[in-house]
């Protein structure tokens, strides 16, 4: 099942990369990065089937870091939101010189 | 590599797999965030059986918890809180070269795909047939994940903790009132 779970998560990888390319709402593109982030989960658990548990053990620490990465992404939106009163990201340009 | 699976197991990881495939069409083509939100649930439900059945019964429960549990009820959580049910005004797709982009990048991996299902993994690399199953009788589904955890990876079980207190932090510096964004 090596094969199928790894074509499994690279199509589920492209598909968050689609979304991230295409979409301007800025949560669906972080929930975008979220589905990226599981697809390379199951790309961990499936090579920790020949290569060991150490594979699982990252899994746990891709979850903590996503926790981490959806409560500081989502406070960032909130405060952009609150700046702007959008979160379609054609018209957030802060950063833009 | 691969020993022998029974019919019903190659079955039911199809499906599970086919409909994570299809969840994540639908996620990704959703224009309200809510409808978005809840297929991308449905895709972690599936990736949590999928998880199950590569024998990571921890990694199941843990993607069932935190992830579909509480990082997904946060994001519904700020969608809900910014007003953001209306699709009308916020669901567009970007521009066509940007489309153009996302296919190049689609095919590249298919491409990655057809290459890694050529190669071979050197015999070396790859574990004794059964070590898995054997850690997972010997030590228990949580064993197994917490014996490494607390000993080969102890540092960054540590490190871990200090990055979820600064998140914690972070995450209350920017949402707060007295953020500085609503001193308007």
């Amino acid at each position: 099942m090596l094969a199928e779970s790894l074509a499994l998560s690279a199509v589920l990888f492209v598909i968050g990369v689609i979304g991230v390319l295409t979409r301007r709402n800025a949560i669906i593109i972080f929930m975008c990065i979220e589905l990226m982030l599981n697809a390379v989960n199951l790309t961990f658990v499936a090579l920790s089937r020949f290569y060991g548990v150490a594979g699982q053990v990252f899994v746990v620490f891709v979850m903590t870091v996503a926790a981490a990465e959806a409560a500081v992404g989502l406070a960032i939106i909130i405060s952009l939101f609150r700046h702007k009163q959008t979160v379609n990201i054609q018209d957030i340009n802060l950063l833009r010189g | 590599m691969d020993p022998h699976y029974p019919l019903i197991y190659v079955f039911h990881f199809y499906l599970f797999g086919v409909i994570a495939i299809a969840s994540a069409v639908a996620f990704v083509t959703r224009k309200s965030p809510v409808a978005a939100a809840l297929w991308l649930v449905n895709t972690m439900f599936c990736l949590s059986v999928l998880f199950v059945m590569l024998d990571a019964p921890f990694i199941g429960v843990m993607q069932v918890l935190v992830y579909a549990g509480a990082i997904m009820v946060v994001f519904l959580f700020v969608v809900m809180l910014l007003n953001l049910g209306h699709p009308s005004d916020l669901a567009d797709v970007r521009a066509r070269w940007w489309k153009i982009g996302a296919g190049v990048f689609g095919l590249v991996m298919l491409a990655e795909i057809w290459v890694i299902s050529k190669t071979r993994l050197s015999g070396d690399l790859v574990l004794p047939r059964g070590a898995n199953e054997d850690t997972l009788a010997r030590l228990g589904a949580v064993g197994a994940i917490a014996q490494p955890l607390f000993k080969d990876y102890l540092l960054a079980f540590e490190l871990t903790s200090v990055l979820l207190l600064i998140a914690i932090a972070g995450a209350v510096l920017l949402g707060g009132r007295k953020g500085g964004a609503d001193a308007r």
